[in-house]
C-alpha cells in the first residue's frame, strides 16, 4: 500500500503515477473509440445514414388503379370492375400485448369464417414481403360486417376497412378459359422483368389475356408520400407527392359473344369434357373458344374456401385446363385432310385415282379395317373424304411410310409446332415421325421402332399423335384460305375510356404454304360432300343446313377412354370465312356429339343470314 | 483520531486586502474545469431548446426551463461545494454511507414508479432521484472506508470489504429496478479501488468473476429457468449486438439513433433533422440526447461535446495528482472513472457500440438529479483543486 499517510502532499508516488498514467491511457483509448466511431458513422458512412434517415420519415401510400376493361369485338362488356370492401390489418397497430393480439386476430379469424391459425399463416407470409404494410386479411367483406367494425372501432385496434378493385363478369362463365383471373403477385413473379416496379400485394393478370395482356390492363397505381412520424402518424402540412392513379386501357377482344354462348351452351347440354374454338380462316381471328367442364371466374376475386380449392384444383375433370389449346388428343378421321394434301402434294395420289376398298387393308400381317367393317368398293379421293373410307388413307399413309412427306405436310400446315397464340398454358404437342420414334426405341423409350403401321395409324388421326382443335383449327384454316398459316389470336385492340383505339393487334401470319387450287377444291368438294350429300358422314347433321359446309367427322381411339369424337367444319362452302372445330371427350362418332355442337356454333355466327333465308320462305308458304 | 486539521488564517501584521476575486476563491479555482462543465450544461439547453419545441404541447420550454434551473443550481451547489473542505466528507463517511443507503431504500416506500420502477421521489418542483446524487455520495464515502481501512485486515480482507460497501448500494439500485445506475455504482468502486492501489492479482480475480457472473446472468440462469434480469433488460444489454426493425425493440431504437447520428454527416441538418424530430430515436432528451446533437449539428457539434468530455476527464485525472492528501486522490479518481464510464456507456449506446443500459450522459442528458448530481461532483473537484492550491500557498482565504 502506496497510502502512507494521509498528508502525503503533492508529490505523487511512483505506483500511484503508474496507475494514473495507465487510468489516463485507458480513458484516451476510449474517447478514441468514440471519435472513430463518430467519424466512421458521419463521415464516411454518413450519405448512407442520411438516406435512410430520408426513407424513414416518409411513407408512400398506393391507391390501386382499376384495371382495363375486357369487350368483344362488338363492344359488350366480359369483365368490368366492381369496388369491394377489403378488410384489412395494420399490423403497427395491433396490441403490442401478445394475448391481447391473439385474441383480437382470434375474434376477426371468426367474425370473416376463417380460423386463428389460418389468419396468423395470411399474416406471416405477406409480413414477410412487405414488413409493416397492412395486411389483407379478407376481401370482398359485407357491409354488415363493416359497420359492426366501424361501431367497435375501440375494440379492434389496427383493423382497416379498405376500398379495393375487384373484377366483375357480367356474363358469369362466358370465356372464362380466354378471360383468365387476377390474382396478386407472388414472389417469383416479382423478380420477372415484366412485372418490375410492383410491389407485393398488387394485382396481375394471371392466365388468359388478363396474364397476356397484362401489362395494357394493368394501370398504374397513384402514388401519395406523405412525411410521418415514428409511429407512422402523418405529420403536419406533411404530404410530399400526389400522383393519381392511372387506370388501365380497355383491351378488345375478337371473340364473338353469340357465337361463344352458343358454343358454351352446346358443350353444356351434351355434358362431355372437350373443346370448340371458331376462327376467321382469313386473319386468324379466334371468334370462339372454350372448353367445357368450365369455371366461374368471379371465384378468383376472394380467397377460395376448402371445398372450392377442391372443386377447382383438385377436380380429375379440371376445369380450369383449357382443351381447345391444351388438349392431348389423337384427331381421329379429321386428320385425313391433312393426309390428302400430303398425298397429292408429294404425287403419291392423283386427283383421279381410284382406290380399291375392300373393308381392310394388310401390311406386314397387320390388318387395319374401316371403321364400322365397312366396305366401300371403288374411291376416289372425293368419296372417300364423302364416305371416310379409311382403306384409302391406309394406302396413302403406306405409301409415305418411309419418306416422311405426310409428316412434312403436316408439320407445314402447324400440327406438332407452337401455334403463337396469344393465351398462356398451352401444353406440348406431338406429331409422330420416324425420325421420333426411332429415337425413342434407341433411348428404350419404346418396343420397336418406326414401321409402316405407324403411318397408317397417323393417315387416319390415330397412333401417337397429340393435337387439339387449335392446331386442327388453323390445319384447316390453311386449306381453306388457300395456303396461309395464319397466327391464332383473340386480342383485337387496346382501347382507352373513350373508346380510341391505341394498339391494334394484327399478328403476320405464321407462313405459307403453297397448295393447288385444284388439290384443294377437291378436297373441299369431298368435305362439302359428307356434310352435305346424302351418304356423306354428318349428313344427318348438316343436311338439312341451308348455308353449305364443307365438315368432316372424326372418331379418335384413345386408349382408357371410349371413342373421342371430332368435327371440324368449313363455311360457306366453296369459299370459306370461319373454321369450327369440336371436340368431345368419349362423345363417341363425331356426327353424334361433335357435329350437332358444330352446327349450333355455326347457326349462331350465321343468325342474320338464317333469319334471311327463313323470311321469305315464310313469305311463301303465308 | 483523523480530525482534519482546520486552521484559521491567523491576522498578519501586514496583510494586503485581497480583492473581490480572491475573496470569492476564484484565482484557486480550475478554470478550465468549471467552463467546460458549464459549457456542457449550456449546450445541452442550447440543444433542448432546438429539439423539444413540440415535446409538450403547449409549452415549448417546458424542458429547456427546468434544465436552465437545474444548470444554475447546479453551479450554484458546485460553487459552495468549493468553498467546503471536502476533507470534512471522510470523517462523515459513516453518516454519508448511511444517508445513501437509506435514501434510496426509501424510494420502495414512497418512491414515485415510472415505467415500471421507482426510482425517485415526486416532489413539488422536480423529481429527485436518490441514486444520482448517490454517486457522488457513494465515491465520498467509499474513499473514506478505503482510507481508514487502508492498516486493517489482510489485503484480500480489504479488497472484499470494498467491494462489499460499493456494491450493496449498487445492489439496492438494482432492485429498483436500474440497472444503468447500478453498473456505474460498481465504475465508482472499482476506480475507487484502483486508484487505492487495491493489487492486480485482486482485479483479475475480480474481473473472472464479473465474467462468470455476465455468463450465469445472461445464459445459464435464463436456461435454468431463473432469470435475474427482467426481459427488457437482458433485451438491451444484448440487442446491439443484432439490430431488428421491430419498431418495439431495443435494437430498433439504437438502430435509429445510429441512423440519426449518421445522417448528420459534417455539418449536420440543423431544422432539417428528422430523426430526432419525429420520434424515430427514443428518449431524445435524456438518454440518446447525443443523437440529437449528432443529427442537428453533425460531426463538428458532436466533436465538440466530446472534447468538452475530454477536456473535463483530463482536469478531473490532473486533480488527483495535485490533490494534497490521499482522500482528495481517491474522491477525484472515483468521480473521474465515474465520468468516464458514463460518457463512455451513453456515447457508445448512441454509436450503437454499446448495449442500451438507461445511463445519462453527464450535464447533457435531461433531468435535475442528473445535472445536480455531476455538478456536485465537479464541485468537490474544485474543493480538491482549491485546497491543494491553498495547501501550496500556505495560506488561507479565510
Amino acid at each position: 500500500m502506496y497510502l502512507r499517510s494521509d498528508e502525503r502532499g503533492p508529490a505523487v508516488s511512483r505506483r500511484l503515477a503508474l496507475r494514473l498514467a495507465l487510468f489516463g491511457g485507458f480513458a484516451v483509448t476510449l474517447f478514441a473509440i468514440l471519435f472513430l466511431r463518430l467519424w466512421l458513422l458521419q463521415v464516411l458512412d454518413g450519405e448512407k445514414y442520411l438516406a435512410e434517415a430520408k426513407n424513414n420519415r416518409t411513407r408512400s401510400f398506393r391507391t390501386s388503379a382499376p384495371r382495363g376493361e375486357i369487350l368483344d369485338r362488338e363492344g359488350k362488356v366480359l369483365v368490368a370492375n366492381r369496388t369491394s370492401l377489403a378488410l384489412q390489418v395494420n399490423p403497427r397497430k395491433l396490441p403490442a400485448d401478445s394475448r391481447q393480439r391473439r385474441a383480437e386476430l382470434a375474434k376477426l379469424a371468426q367474425l370473416t369464417h376463417s380460423t386463428l391459425p389460418r389468419v396468423r399463416r395470411i399474416m406471416h407470409k405477406e409480413l414477410k414481403l412487405a414488413p409493416a404494410a397492412p395486411v389483407t386479411l379478407r376481401q370482398d367483406v359485407g357491409h354488415d360486417l363493416v359497420y359492426y367494425l366501424q361501431e367497435n372501432q375501440d375494440r379492434f385496434p389496427g383493423v382497416e376497412v379498405q376500398r379495393v378493385f375487384v373484377r366483375a363478369y357480367p356474363d358469369g362463365t362466358l370465356a372464362a378459359h380466354v378471360l383468365g383471373a387476377v390474382g396478386e403477385i407472388n414472389e417469383e413473379e416479382l423478380k420477372e422483368p415484366r412485372y418490375k416496379g410492383l410491389q407485393p400485394g398488387d394485382k396481375i393478370g394471371q392466365e388468359g389475356v388478363e396474364d397476356t395482356y397484362d401489362r395494357y390492363l394493368r394501370g398504374r397505381p397513384g402514388l401519395t408520400r406523405i412525411q410521418v412520424d415514428a409511429l407512422g402518424e402523418p405529420t403536419p402540412n406533411g404530404r410530399l407527392v400526389s400522383k393519381p392513379p392511372a387506370p388501365g386501357k380497355n383491351l378488345k377482344l375478337t371473340l364473338d359473344g353469340p357465337v361463344q354462348a352458343a358454343g358454351e351452351a352446346a358443350m353444356a347440354e351434351r355434358g362431355l369434357p372437350g373443346g370448340f374454338i371458331t376462327m376467321d380462316v382469313h386473319t386468324g381471328e379466334i371468334l370462339a373458344l372454350g372448353s367445357f367442364p368450365t369455371f366461374e371466374p368471379s371465384l378468383f376475386t376472394r380467397p377460395l374456401s376448402q371445398a372450392q380449392v377442391n372443386e377447382t384444383y383438385r377436380n380429375p375433370a379440371a376445369p380450369l385446363t383449357d382443351r381447345a389449346i391444351a388438349g392431348q388428343y389423337p384427331t381421329g378421321s379429321t386428320f385425313k385432310l391433312i393426309t390428302a394434301i400430303a398425298a397429292l402434294e408429294s404425287g403419291n395420289l392423283q386427283l383421279d385415282e381410284v382406290i380399291e376398298d375392300p373393308g381392310q387393308f394388310e401390311v406386314g400381317g397387320e390388318v387395319f379395317k374401316n371403321a364400322g367393317e365397312a366396305v366401300n368398293g371403288s374411291v376416289s379421293l372425293v368419296s372417300a373424304l364423302e364416305v371416310s373410307s379409311d382403306v384409302f388413307f391406309y394406302n396413302l399413309g403406306y405409301r409415305m411410310w418411309d419418306s416422311g412427306q405426310l409428316q412434312h405436310w403436316a408439320h407445314a400446315l402447324g400440327i406438332g409446332r407452337p401455334t403463337g397464340i396469344d393465351l398462356p398454358l398451352v401444353n406440348e404437342t406431338l406429331l409422330p415421325s420416324k425420325h421420333w420414334r426411332d429415337q425413342l426405341f434407341k433411348e428404350g423409350g419404346t418396343d420397336r421402332p418406326w414401321s409402316a403401321g405407324d403411318n397408317i395409324q397417323l393417315a387416319t388421326g390415330q397412333g401417337d399423335l397429340q393435337t387439339n382443335p387449335l392446331q386442327m383449327a388453323i390445319a384447316y384454316a390453311t386449306l381453306g384460305n388457300g395456303g396461309t398459316v395464319v397466327t391464332p389470336h383473340v386480342g383485337k385492340e387496346v382501347t382507352d375510356a373513350a373508346g380510341r383505339v391505341l394498339k391494334e393487334f394484327d399478328p403476320q401470319p405464321r407462313r405459307h404454304v403453297r397448295i393447288n387450287p385444284a388439290y384443294r377444291a377437291a378436297i373441299l368438294e369431298g368435305l362439302h360432300d359428307a356434310a352435305q350429300n346424302g351418304g356423306g358422314t354428318s349428313f344427318e347433321v348438316f343436311g338439312n343446313f341451308p348455308i353449305p359446309v364443307a365438315g368432316k367427322t372424326g372418331t379418335a381411339q384413345r386408349t382408357g377412354h371410349a371413342d373421342q369424337s371430332w368435327y371440324g367444319v368449313l363455311a360457306p362452302y366453296p369459299n370459306p370465312r370461319i373454321v369450327t372445330f369440336v371436340t368431345m371427350e368419349e362423345g363417341g362418332f363425331g356426327a353424334e356429339s361433335a357435329a350437332p355442337a358444330a352446327r349450333k356454333i355455326l347457326e349462331a355466327y350465321f343468325a342474320n343470314q338464317l333469319a334471311h333465308k327463313a323470311s321469305p320462305e315464310e313469305e311463301s308458304e303465308g | 483520531m483523523y480530525a482534519t486539521r482546520t486552521r484559521r488564517a491567523r491576522p498578519e501584521p501586514f496583510a494586503v486586502h485581497p480583492g473581490i476575486a480572491e475573496r470569492l476563491g476564484l484565482p484557486y479555482m480550475d478554470g478550465t474545469l468549471a467552463l467546460s462543465a458549464a459549457a456542457l450544461v449550456a449546450f445541452s439547453v442550447f440543444t433542448l431548446a432546438q429539439a423539444t419545441k413540440q415535446d409538450v404541447p403547449g409549452s415549448p420550454y417546458y424542458y429547456v426551463d427546468r434544465q436552465a434551473i437545474y444548470g444554475v443550481l447546479g453551479i450554484v451547489s458546485m460553487y459552495l461545494l468549493t468553498r467546503i473542505d471536502y476533507s470534512r466528507f471522510r470523517e462523515l463517511r459513516v453518516g454519508i454511507y448511511t444517508f445513501l443507503c437509506v435514501s434510496i431504500s426509501l424510494v420502495f416506500v414512497f418512491g414515485f414508479a415510472a415505467r415500471g420502477s421507482r426510482r425517485s421521489f415526486e416532489l413539488p418542483f422536480f423529481s429527485f432521484q436518490p441514486s444520482e446524487l448517490g454517486k457522488v455520495l457513494l465515491v465520498l464515502a467509499l474513499a473514506g472506508f478505503v482510507i481508514d481501512g487502508a492498516r486493517n485486515g489482510s489485503e484480500w480482507q480489504r479488497t472484499v470489504r470494498y467491494l462489499c460497501l460499493g456494491l450493496f448500494p449498487a445492489a439496492l439500485v438494482f432492485l429498483q429496478p436500474d440497472l444503468g445506475t447500478a453498473l456505474v455504482y460498481g465504475a465508482i468502486t472499482l476506480a475507487v479501488m484502483y486508484v487505492g492501489g487495491v493489487r492486480w492479482t485482486h482485479f483479475a480475480v475480480i474481473g473472472a468473476a464479473f465474467v462468470a457472473l455476465t455468463v450465469a446472468v445472461l445464459v445459464v440462469a435464463p436456461a435454468v429457468g431463473t432469470p435475474v434480469l427482467k426481459g427488457y433488460q437482458e433485451q438491451r444489454l444484448t440487442s446491439f449486438l443484432h439490430p431488428s426493425a421491430d419498431p418495439s425493440d431495443a435494437g430498433y431504437q439504437q438502430n435509429q439513433a445510429k441512423i440519426a447520428i449518421g445522417s448528420g454527416e459534417k455539418t449536420g441538418r440543423g431544422d432539417r433533422a428528422t430523426q430526432t424530430r419525429l420520434d424515430f430515436v427514443p428518449e431524445r432528451h435524456t438518454d440518446f440526447i447525443f443523437a440529437v446533437i449528432g443529427e442537428r449539428y453533425g460531426f463538428i457539434g458532436a466533436a465538440l461535446v466530446l472534447s468538452l468530455y475530454a477536456l473535463l476527464i483530463w482536469r478531473a485525472l490532473r486533480i488527483v495528482t495535485l490533490s494534497k492528501n490521499s482522500y482528495g486522490t481517491l474522491v477525484a479518481g472515483g468521480i473521474a472513472g465515474m465520468l468516464l464510464f458514463q460518457v463512455f456507456v451513453n456515447v457508445g449506446m448512441n454509436l450503437g457500440i454499446m448495449p442500451i443500459t438507461g445511463i445519462p450522459l453527464p450535464l447533457m442528458s435531461y433531468g435535475g438529479s442528473s445535472v445536480l448530481a455531476t455538478l456536485v461532483a465537479v464541485g468537490v473537484l474544485q474543493s480538491i483543486h482549491m485546497q491543494a492550491r491553498l495547501s501550496q500557498k500556505g495560506r488561507f482565504a479565510w
